[in-house]
């Protein structure tokens, strides 16, 4: 079996590696000027930030690394970002965009 | 009509591109506050209706009444010219589908084509004709996605089998489900809903969940086309319907982050009408074996529009300015009630071919529309064809749609 579709729901964590599988692809649509996740018959609208965090998804950096990365590069406490951020993979790996 | 849960990530909002076997619809339109200067941007969607061909027979195919034969077909040169045209355009994602999309020998080298020019790529199929070997070379192409079509769960196989026309349909499937997920591609069951199948939805659910798909769509059948024809065979009455909104709900929310279930609701039981492609000429675009742009699989049963074809226009310049594109984009072709309608650019006034079968005018508000004037005529159809005995299945195949009428019966109380 592959490991598309989790059984399981995955619960994120500090300690989560989230990663994008690869046939979700985060691409950069020159003709609309922004960014896009392209999914299985879905589509994504990332913001800056969104796109920033998931370029730091490599399924080795965990949830903690990416929020102390991110509060450096935008300069903001990290225990005020990480529960924003948390929130938002959960989001993300309940639609399949993410695995953790 | 998609109605997923508030997200607390207000940093990747979604938009929908879903398809089933009777409709496609676009939810970008869903946000709030579309962008006017947006209307003629770039279609995000490309449906490539590869073929008519197709092993199976299902009676709510939305391929038109009159199918494409399979010498008109567009060349294996001439789509690969398409997709190198719809990524130019700006088109995301392509949607290969049918007739079934697998029954062209050159699927591969068309997959190659729209995978270099960077289109994500999507095969829509019944499954039934394809072999693991060509399963895999697919993937090597650069094929995304798999979406299955299943008429019923595999217990169910011979029910299954019935309403797709097709003996051993239901196993096949299931072993080609099977290699997807073996390949680790992501995968979607698509499983069209009737009233020959609409007990089921809760077990079609974790059937999907069983055979590893990462997506259900729950399709109400769009009545169209073949749908339309066979109407009082496939329309379920509005309590089976509510009772399978019930399921989708609890089970949307009980298999949450395990799958994702999308339902597509018939409108005749819906509240609003459903926008028409998210918007005429707005976000998707379709072109049919032998090359006719339309703005929408169903476009040509509106009988005075005229469509170009790709072996006569670049793809951007049908998109732009054709005529049939042109005529229902935006709101200024809009009569009343919907020109003043505060949900203008929500429903976009419904379906442009409902409108155009019912009322003789595809500029009218569709029926679907309880501001209709046809509404409550309409709406009532589905209660009375959904108690009657269901008349047997015009099945979809070339000239089908023309024989013997189905045999009259008296109606009865109960449903069968």
């Amino acid at each position: 079996m592959g490991e598309t579709a989790p059984r399981q729901r995955a619960i994120i964590t500090v300690a989560s590696k989230p990663v994008m599988p690869p046939y979700i692809k985060m691409r950069h649509d020159a003709g609309r000027n922004r960014w896009l996740i392209l999914a299985p018959e879905r589509l994504f609208d990332p913001d800056e930030i969104a796109v920033a965090i998931l370029k730091l998804c490599d399924g080795e950096r965990t949830v903690g690394e990416i929020v102390e990365v991110m509060s450096k590069e935008y300069n903001a406490p990290a225990e005020e970002i990480e529960a924003d951020i948390i929130a938002m993979f959960q989001d993300l790996a309940d639609k399949g965009v993410v695995k953790a | 009509m998609n109605e997923s849960a508030p997200t607390h990530a207000k940093h990747v909002k979604e938009s929908t591109v879903t398809m089933d076997a009777g409709e496609m619809r676009c939810d970008a339109a869903s946000s709030p506050t579309p962008d006017p200067s947006c209307v003629v941007r770039a279609p995000i969607g490309l449906l490539a209706e590869l073929t008519h061909r197709c092993p199976l027979q299902c009676p709510y195919c939305s391929n038109p009444l009159e199918l494409e034969k399979g010498n008109t077909e567009l060349t294996t040169a001439e789509w690969q010219k398409v997709m190198r045209e719809a990524a130019q355009l700006g088109i995301l994602q392509v949607h290969l589908s049918g007739g079934e999309p697998t029954a062209r020998r050159d699927l591969e080298e068309i997959v190659t084509t729209a995978a270099e020019n960077g289109l994500y790529t999507n095969l829509i199929t019944a499954a039934v004709l394809l072999k693991r070997d060509r399963l895999e070379k697919l993937k090597a192409c650069g094929l995304d996605h798999v979406q299955i079509s299943i008429q019923d769960v595999d217990t169910q196989a011979e029910n299954a089998d019935r309403i797709g026309g097709y003996k051993g349909g239901s196993a096949k499937k299931k072993e080609v489900a099977g290699w997807v997920r073996e390949l680790g591609m992501p995968l979607t069951i698509n499983a069209p809903i009737h009233r020959h199948n609409i007990n089921s939805v809760e077990a079609i659910i974790n059937y999907a969940v069983e055979l590893g798909a990462g997506r259900v769509e729950i399709a109400h059948v769009q009545y169209y086309a073949w749908a339309l024809k066979n109407r009082g065979s496939l329309m379920p009455t509005r309590e089976a319907f509510m009772t399978a909104a019930r399921v989708v709900e609890r089970e949307r929310e009980r298999l949450k982050g395990i799958i994702v279930i999308d339902s597509v609701v018939p409108d005749y039981y819906a509240k609003f009408p459903k926008p028409c492609m998210g918007g005429w000429g707005k976000g998707i675009i379709n072109v049919t074996p032998s090359g006719r742009v339309l703005p929408c699989h169903a476009a040509e049963s509106i009988t005075h529009l005229q469509f170009d074809s790709v072996r006569d226009r670049p793809l951007a310049d049908i998109w732009l300015n054709g005529s049939a594109f042109q005529k229902y984009r935006g709101t200024e072709w809009m009569k009343e009630p919907c020109r003043t309608c505060p949900r203008r650019e929500i429903d976009f006034g419904g379906c442009r071919c409902q409108a155009f079968a019912l009322t003789g005018d595809a500029a009218n508000t569709d029926p679907a529309c309880s501001l209709s004037p046809m509404h409550e005529e309409w709406a009532k159809v589905a209660d009375v064809e959904s108690h009657q005995i269901p008349p047997d299945f015009i099945y979809r195949r070339p000239g089908g749609a023309t024989p013997k009428p189905a045999v009259q019966k008296a109606p009865v109380s109960s449903d069968a």
